[in-house]
């Protein structure tokens, strides 16, 4: 009880119960019947020749594949970086006083949520049969235009159609957080003098952030997969390139399985990420931030608790 | 400093303000008594226009808040207007809205930056004199929620003291306080009003209002029933509803 800066330990009491634990049957049987099955499945990928994990250790790293994990990221990046600032503007704009704006936010939700994304894909990849020109300008006045096709290429039709669409869900993610942040936030924000739109951007989005993180961060991951769709489209994503080297080289499970790898991979990548920017924007709202599973295992190994370990307790 | 002349406020058909008339000195402290439901706090909030009044007028400091009177007509502010008159006015509410994303420092330096487009650096100074002067200097680093109640209502007074506001509004600052906490948010509001604050203070503490208040107003039912020195006002109501009031509270 000196000044270590360990953790205090409770003493082992007198007269503490020391009785002999109920025995568990069913978990015993439960765990026998789990551990035999996954003991199958490790035999089958090992000894099956089907799985061809030569190949796959060939084809993980190769430049295809490489740059379609490129396309893959930057198409999630992009969509999200349209979705999230889209959701944001059709937030607020629902929650406007004035009904046309209102409404228009609402059919814009409508439309895109009704509708399935790889239709809205498709849409955008044709647009040169609906307007073969588009171009920028004074309405009826002067303006400057260039063909549809040199303007949006597949690549960029993927990122409008996942982008648009995912607008669409991040609204209605952004406007619950935006609804569950107190009226008396405004309220005090209004008093000091603020603006509508410095309350918005000031006090209310920073604290509707710690309900719009999780979902977003699963819209996210979403996304990440989502984006294989665009493979339809003329765009060589990382399922777009394994796509074309299971047909070349007659291997599809090799393939779509590696492509899997990298899939997880990516996610895992993502999952961490979130957690992080979750903790971030926790600031203020518990009494004290948990430790991060780096920090806990400080606190758990003996070797680095002789150094000061960190706020353990309050 | 505050004039309101035959306010009315509905919500729908409720009726919560039924003609109110009420004046407030500069350097005058008015604390607003009466049982919940009779349009204290709802009159609070129409002198700073969280709430837009039905009829009658509020003028601070010989302006309207909300509107502007341009050839006989009222015409309602822009809302830059608005907040521009409102930063001028500043407000203490029961709960304390105290800004759970910001530290201490940053909920009382984010008026005048954000608003004022002050420097952060000067801003954060005189947001620390004010600390040290709600006895909280301290406290800069925490956050709201690691505070107790009072702490979090003196950094509310803090934070509504550095706009540099020409009135201050409280609407019930301690009602939500623990018993034992509620003498030094009291004290930070009396050695405010002894330094000349105009102060409008809603409350239950008839002590405060007695010894620090310039004037005493009872509310009942949407209109003010009874008004004047403190003191002459809890010895000798001279209405009914009043002394019943009192009494029930005393």
């Amino acid at each position: 009880m000196v000044n270590s800066g360990a953790p205090r330990r409770t003493e082992r009491r007198p007269g503490e119960i020391a009785a002999v634990p109920v025995r568990h049957a069913g978990r015993w049987v439960a765990a026998g019947i789990v551990l035999v099955l996954a003991a199958m499945l490790v035999h089958s990928l090992v000894t099956n020749a089907g799985y061809h994990w030569a190949t796959i250790k060939a084809y993980l790293f190769a430049p295809e594949i490489l740059h379609g994990v490129v396309i893959t990221l930057e198409l999630t990046g992009a969509a999200m970086a349209i979705g999230i600032a889209g959701g944001i503007v059709l937030a607020i704009m629902r929650l406007s006083a004035n009904p046309i704006v209102a409404g228009a936010s609402w059919l814009y939700v409508y439309l895109f949520r009704g509708t399935p994304v790889l239709v809205q894909l498709f849409l955008w990849y044709n647009l040169a049969y609906l307007y073969g020109h588009l171009g920028i300008g004074v309405p009826f006045g002067p303006h400057a235009s260039a063909s549809t096709n040199s303007l949006i290429s597949a690549l960029t039709a993927g990122i409008l159609g996942l982008g648009l669409n995912e607008a669409a869900y991040m609204a209605e993610i952004v406007r619950a957080g935006i609804i569950s942040v107190d009226a008396g936030q405004s309220e005090a924000a209004a008093s000091l003098g603020m603006r509508r739109l410095q309350i918005m951007f000031k006090i209310v989005l920073p604290q509707a952030m710690r309900v719009i993180v999780p979902p977003t961060g699963n819209e996210t991951i979403s996304m990440l997969k989502t984006s294989s769709l665009v493979s339809t489209v003329a765009v060589y994503d990382l399922f777009g390139e394994s796509q074309l080297l299971a047909a070349r080289t007659y291997l599809p499970i090799p393939l779509f399985l590696m492509a899997s790898i990298w899939y997880l991979a990516m996610t895992t990548v993502l999952t961490i990420g979130q957690y992080y920017v979750e903790r971030y924007y926790a600031r203020g709202a518990a009494r004290a931030l948990p430790l991060t599973p780096f920090q806990r295992l400080r606190v758990t190994l003996p070797i680095w608790r002789l150094r000061p370990a960190g706020p353990v307790t309050e | 400093m505050v004039r309101a002349e035959g306010v009315h406020k509905r919500y729908g058909v409720l009726e919560v303000l039924r003609g109110i008339d009420l004046t407030v000195a500069r350097g005058e402290v008015a604390c607003i008594i009466g049982p919940s439901g009779s349009g204290k706090s709802t009159l609070l909030r129409c002198i700073n226009h969280l709430e837009k009044i039905n009829a009658g007028r509020i003028l601070v400091d010989g302006v309207l808040v909300g509107y502007e009177e341009r050839a006989g007509r009222l015409h309602e502010l822009h809302e830059r207007e608005v907040a521009r008159r409102r930063a001028e006015i500043g407000m203490v509410f029961q709960h304390f809205n105290l800004f759970p994303h910001l530290s201490v420092l940053e909920n009382v330096a984010s008026g005048p930056a954000i608003v004022k487009r002050t420097p952060r650096a000067t801003a954060e100074r005189a947001a620390r004199a004010l600390l040290e002067r709600v006895g909280l200097a301290d406290k800069a680093d925490a956050y709201p929620r690691q505070l107790s109640g009072g702490q979090q209502q003196r950094v509310a007074i803090a934070r509504a003291l550095a706009m540099e506001p020409k009135l201050m509004l409280f609407d019930e600052p301690t009602s939500a306080l623990d018993p034992e906490l509620v003498g030094e948010v009291l004290a930070v509001m009396r050695s405010l009003a002894e330094e000349g604050m105009t102060m409008v203070v809603v409350t239950h503490e008839i002590g405060f209002a007695r010894e620090v208040g310039d004037q005493l107003v009872f509310m009942d039912g949407g209109v003010i029933v009874e008004s004047g020195p403190p003191r002459a006002v809890i010895a000798t109501p001279k209405e009914r509803r009043t002394r019943d009031f009192l009494e029930a509270v005393l």
